[in-house]
């Protein structure tokens, strides 16, 4: 026992530490400035889609649970965002909080429905409100423009520093915010909350047993990732000025969760990398029926769950363990 | 309105007994391999573009052209299961789910090259597009002969399952595997015929869906999800479940878009939530 404990310490002071890869890694995040700054607004996407993949992470790579609805809440901030700029103000930081909070409270609330439910239920029970939203969003015209998309509003500056056309503003911002919630969300999967999580991941019955109230914690998790999404889809709509009735399509709860398994699930840095290798290359075969593209998804998919159980970071990190 | 209130439920009752043909396959094969084959409909596209290849292209009479779609879904479904979906059986929802969303993307694609984005249509005999009239409500032919498959489906089905040597061996096999391959029973033979069938079947229903909800490459996406309802509202692994679910969905439907039209399809996901909050097993479920 004696033995055991320092040991089990510095096991998780290690974990802990930053790695110098990870200085690296949010160093070149700053490089498109200076290398592509005709890409910058391909840039500040790529940071959204990396968020919300993040935000994904939470659920699926940490606590186990399944979405394919995951847009609902990406969606209920996106939309927040926009009418919030469209009937009172536009102030980019306090709406974003705002819609981070709208998001949080649909969170919150389906959480108590969606932690009870496993297997095909769970499936069903995300794919079922994602769409419903979807529905209704295209149903209540009125509110939001239907399958038209919200316009008429704009998100001018932020901080003083205006969204220009070539994105330079508007790339700072999203980065700035993936930093600041990837510090977060860092910081709770290293707190023995987010030990907690993967424990009810790798044996859900065991958990309770040892006195963790695992529902409690799964909805936490839930609700953190709904605010993580909800402050992801304000960043889209305030550094695009519109919104479409796409961000809340299965298609959106698809491809995020598609970037994730592709980056590696459970792993903090799995949702980014599979976020910049998705885009770069969406963008560089644009030129390609969006149908046909899905042809190469679908295959890639297909590839990793047979070969890459645990991603491309996965997959580099054995590599790099059995180099060692 | 009597009379417009009979034809609706008929429809919805017609177009419910093609949506059980659809989903009875997943049901059998989600239920009893506990597999989630998200790419069930991507079996009966398959079924739909050899009906419609052997009838446009060759020339083959319709009735000809059906057991071909079963045989032909049946066969890509057996491919499938010896090639990748065996090794999943133990894995995670997540990855099972994400391997057939894969397989969904890559046929949806592959139809789009081989035979374009366009709707498909076929020619159904003469005789199948008339129409019945009976107590002033018309009846298509079409729907009854519809009405009349399923039905016979379901009996075919549930008799083969519950009261045949291969169906005793199939339940064995899935409620204690271990014992009944100690007892002889050739479990990956029965679960690969079990698979064989629910594809079979899927290529059935979407030979027969071509006339009434048309065929194009986004057939795998659009009806997934009124497959999946089925499935997951009837209960897992139950035929009769299935059927029921697939009436209520099918009636639902068909009178949410004839009176509340502009609800689109909110009504549907509404009820499907509602059910699967107050019985996660579907409403004829036992797990």
């Amino acid at each position: 026992m004696e033995n055991g404990r320092p040991a089990a310490s510095e096991y998780f002071q290690r974990q802990v530490r930053w790695h110098p890869l990870e200085y690296a890694v949010w160093l070149a995040a700053l490089l498109p400035f200076v290398l592509t700054p005709s890409h910058l607004s391909l840039a500040s996407q790529i940071a959204i889609t990396a968020l919300f993949a993040l935000s994904l992470d939470l659920l699926v790579g940490y606590a186990g649970l399944v979405s394919l609805g995951h847009a609902a809440f990406f969606g209920m901030g996106a939309y927040t965002a926009g009418l919030i700029a469209k009937h009172y103000w536009g102030e980019p930081l306090s709406v974003l909080l705002i819609s981070g909070i709208f998001a949080g409270v649909l969170g919150y609330a389906m959480s108590h429905v969606i932690v009870r439910f496993r297997h095909l239920a769970l499936i069903m029970l995300t794919l079922g409100f994602g769409l419903l939203l979807h529905e209704a969003a295209n149903s209540a015209s009125a509110l939001t423009g239907g399958a038209d998309g919200l316009q008429g509003f704009k998100y001018t500056s932020v901080l003083g520093f205006k969204f220009d056309m070539y994105g330079r503003a508007a790339y700072a911002y999203s980065l700035a915010v993936l930093f600041i919630c990837f510090l977060v969300a860092r910081r709770i999967i290293h707190s023995p909350f987010g030990l907690a999580l993967r424990g009810i991941r790798e044996n859900a019955v065991r958990m309770p047993a040892i006195g963790a109230p695992s529902l409690s914690h799964l909805r936490k998790a839930y609700t953190l990732a709904a605010v993580v999404a909800g402050v992801a889809g304000a960043l889209l709509t305030q550094t695009t000025s519109t919104v479409s009735l796409e961000v809340l399509s299965f298609g959106r709860s698809a491809d995020v969760l598609v970037i994730l398994i592709l980056g590696g699930a459970g792993r903090l840095y799995g949702g980014i990398l599979g976020a910049v290798i998705y885009m770069v290359a969406r963008d560089q075969f644009s030129g390609i029926n969006p149908q046909y593209w899905y042809f190469w998804i679908g295959l890639l998919l297909v590839a990793v769950v047979m070969f890459l159980p645990n991603g491309i970071l996965g997959g580099l990190s054995a590599l790099y363990k059995k180099t060692q | 309105m009597l009379s417009s209130l009979a034809a609706v439920l008929f429809d919805g009752f017609a177009y419910g007994m093609l949506l059980f043909l659809l989903s009875v396959g997943l049901s059998v094969t989600l239920g009893m391999m506990n597999f989630v084959n998200l790419a069930h409909c991507s079996f009966a596209m398959v079924g739909g573009y050899t009906t419609v290849m052997l009838m446009n292209k060759l020339g083959w009479p319709f009735f000809a052209t059906l057991p071909m779609a079963f045989v032909t879904a049946a066969v890509i479904a057996v491919v499938l299961e010896r090639v990748l979906y065996r090794r999943l059986y133990r894995a995670t929802d997540l990855d099972q789910c994400l391997l057939t969303i894969g397989i969904v993307f890559i046929s949806v694609a592959a139809f789009a090259w081989f035979f374009t984005t366009e709707q498909q249509s076929t020619r159904i005999p003469e005789y199948l597009r008339a129409t019945l009239q009976f107590m002033g409500v018309n009846f298509a032919v079409y729907r009854v002969f519809l009405v009349v498959v399923s039905l016979a489906v379901t009996g075919v089905l549930i008799y083969s399952l519950e009261y045949t040597r291969f169906g005793a061996q199939v339940r064995a096999a899935v409620d204690n595997q271990r014992m009944a391959r100690g007892l002889g029973i050739n479990v990956d033979r029965a679960f690969m015929i079990t698979f064989a069938l629910g594809g079979g079947l899927a290529g059935l229903g979407g030979a027969l869906a071509i006339e009434i909800i048309g065929l194009d490459p986004s057939f795998a996406l659009t009806y997934l999800v009124y497959v999946l309802i089925v499935v997951a509202v009837g209960g897992l692994g139950s035929i009769g479940g299935s059927f029921a679910a697939a009436v209520v969905l099918g009636i639902s439907d068909m009178a949410g878009k004839y009176y509340f039209p502009w609800l689109g399809a909110f009504l549907i996901y509404l009820v499907m939530v509602g059910l699967l909050m107050w019985r996660p097993v579907g409403l004829f479920g036992k797990r």
